[in-house]
């Protein structure tokens, strides 16, 4: 496979007044053509800097960024900008022109490199079908939703045909559906063109969905990398334990030493007494034991539930339960 | 005593600070705009940041709007002299309506700019667009409103100048307000000026206005 992008020993550090921010510390990762490549990481971790050191917008403080073998810290300033021509990249808020047409949007990379304005507009109207947007040519970035705009920045970055795009949290604005369309979008056009195409996110579920490669970045280091099924099957890595099993941390310990025993005799068992009880007073209660049966309708038996430390939560739960009509019964030292 | 002389100088009067204004403003930003693009792009965030242009710059602007305009226009009556050869009316009074207005341009055109947002800057750069092009397709483009809404609010301070040029012989109606008005005693004169001089800057306020907004498409609908 041909390496697009090779980035060797890459450091980025901020010098503050007060202090320097090590932002990327010394990362090395090959990008092949062809890949959909995710970049996660919880914010701050320096995903958003490494991806601005792949078009020089940022320049790397050491370490070097080869695109196709040609370093760009080598390049001249002409040079550079003909390279990134062919790297296009779209952003979390879209960055279009807002005192454009669609359409003149689109040809904007068009002009930079010089091109036609008749041919530009030709090609700005093929791109604007390709992205399913063709009625919305002559309207202004403020008249569209976020997906129809993201699209419009698509199409904007395919107008010059580049081999590579980066996505810098180009969903992380959109809700749930759009975000959808968007990344099947983005997957149609690495199939049908071959883009080489870099995800930068924070959301699991947009690696899950389109990336065949994923690296993670961890407070400016490079954690783990690899295919996505590797590395989300046998995470090795803290960073990437807590990347791949998000939402688990809400889980915690119970540590409460109260215990009550509450026997169901009347109420109905198609009320979830206990969840709403959960719900209403917010916080978890432990099921230590349940043996409880439905017999025509009423729930009978008897169930042990260990109480959250916090007094005044245990005692809103007790007086929850016997409102419900439930027998309860503190247990001294109950041992599950 | 509102005979065809009096209404003839009126009209002449109105005619001269509207050229006087006018074409200050244009020459004024001739300087301004540049100056003020310089200001913008040598910034400390700017797309070429070099410190030592920015603050010769910064302090050069801040000299220039610190002195009065009255001082200035006296200050500089030998300058005027050499570009205009004489240093009273109309056409004299341009060059420090100018240079008095420039810097001041330099700022409303800095703090349009500065509006521009930098994602759209940068999507710009990541597209390999070079300095001219993002000065002016995206800087001066996407802050046309802003710039606009600026150059109404300088049509009408450099209005207001021109009038105070008016007290050392600049010509316009601030010259008629003060010589009739004001050494004549003939306040009715005096009303009618002031009143000219208000319709002026009403009607370039509207006509400003209106453009900024047609011209943004910013707003939906």
């Amino acid at each position: 496979m041909d390496t697009m992008i090779r980035i060797q020993n890459v450091s980025k550090t901020f010098e503050g007044k007060e202090s320097t921010v090590e932002a990327l510390k010394n990362i090395t990762l090959d990008i092949h053509k062809g890949d959909i490549y995710g970049i996660i990481g919880m914010s701050g971790a320096g995903k958003s800097t490494l991806v601005r050191c792949l078009n020089f917008l940022e320049k790397p403080t050491s370490g070097t960024v080869c695109i196709e073998g040609k370093d760009l810290s080598q390049m001249t300033e002409p040079e550079l900008r003909e390279t990134r021509t062919k790297i296009a990249m779209i952003f979390q808020h879209f960055n279009l022109l807002m005192q454009r047409t669609v359409l003149d949007n689109i040809c904007f990379p068009m002009e930079i490199t010089g091109c036609k304005k008749k041919e530009a507009r030709e090609k700005a109207k093929e791109l604007l079908k390709i992205v399913d947007l063709s009625e919305k040519a002559k309207a202004y970035p403020s008249q569209l939703s976020g997906g129809q705009k993201q699209r419009v920045a698509i199409a904007r970055a395919l107008a010059m045909d580049p081999k590579i795009l980066l996505c810098d949290e180009a969903t992380s604005a959109l809700d749930p559906t759009t975000t959808k369309s968007i990344l099947s979008l983005l997957k149609d056009i690495n199939k049908q063109y071959g883009i080489t195409i870099v995800i930068i996110t924070h959301e699991m579920a947009v690696v899950q969905e389109i990336c065949s490669h994923v690296a993670i970045i961890d407070q400016g280091n490079l954690a783990e990398h690899g295919l996505v099924e590797d590395v989300f099957s046998r995470p090795q890595t803290q960073a990437a334990k807590k990347l791949v099993f998000q939402g688990d941390h809400h889980h915690t310990n119970m540590t409460g030493k109260r215990c009550i025993r509450i026997v169901f005799t009347e109420n109905s068992s198609f009320e979830p007494v206990i969840g709403n009880m959960v719900l209403e007073c917010k916080a978890p209660a432990n099921i230590l034991l349940a043996d409880t049966q439905d017999i025509n309708g009423i729930a009978h038996g008897q169930m042990i539930l260990q109480l959250p430390e916090d007094e005044q939560i245990a005692n809103r739960m007790i007086h929850y339960l016997e409102d419900r009509k439930l027998t309860v019964e503190e247990l001294e030292n109950y041992v599950g | 005593m509102w005979d065809s002389t009096t209404i003839n100088m009126l009209i002449e009067g109105t005619g001269a600070t509207l050229y006087m204004t006018l074409l200050s403003t244009l020459m004024a930003y001739v300087i301004g705009l540049p100056l003020g693009i310089a200001l913008v792009v040598t910034a400390k965030d700017g797309l070429r940041p070099n410190a030592v242009v920015y603050k010769v710059l910064d302090i050069i602007v801040n000299i220039v709007r610190s002195v009065p305009f009255l001082i200035l226009l006296i200050l500089i009556i030998p300058l005027t002299k050499v570009i205009v050869g004489k240093s009273y009316g109309s056409t004299a009074t341009i060059v420090p309506l100018t240079l008095a207005a420039a810097p001041f341009i330099a700022r409303l055109v800095e703090s349009s700019l500065q509006e521009v947002d930098r994602g759209v800057i940068e999507a710009a750069q990541s597209m390999g667009a070079g300095l001219w092009t993002i000065i002016w397709k995206v800087l001066l483009a996407e802050a046309r409103t802003s710039l606009i809404v600026g150059a109404t609010i300088a049509t009408g301070t450099i209005l207001g100048y021109s009038a105070m040029a008016g007290t050392v012989g600049g010509g316009g109606l601030g010259d008629i307000a003060i010589r009739y008005g004001y050494y004549r005693y003939q306040t009715d004169i005096m009303i009618v000026t002031v009143i000219l001089l208000v319709a002026l800057v009403q009607i370039m306020q509207v006509i400003g206005m209106k453009l900024s907004r047609k011209l943004d498409k910013r707003i939906t609908g």
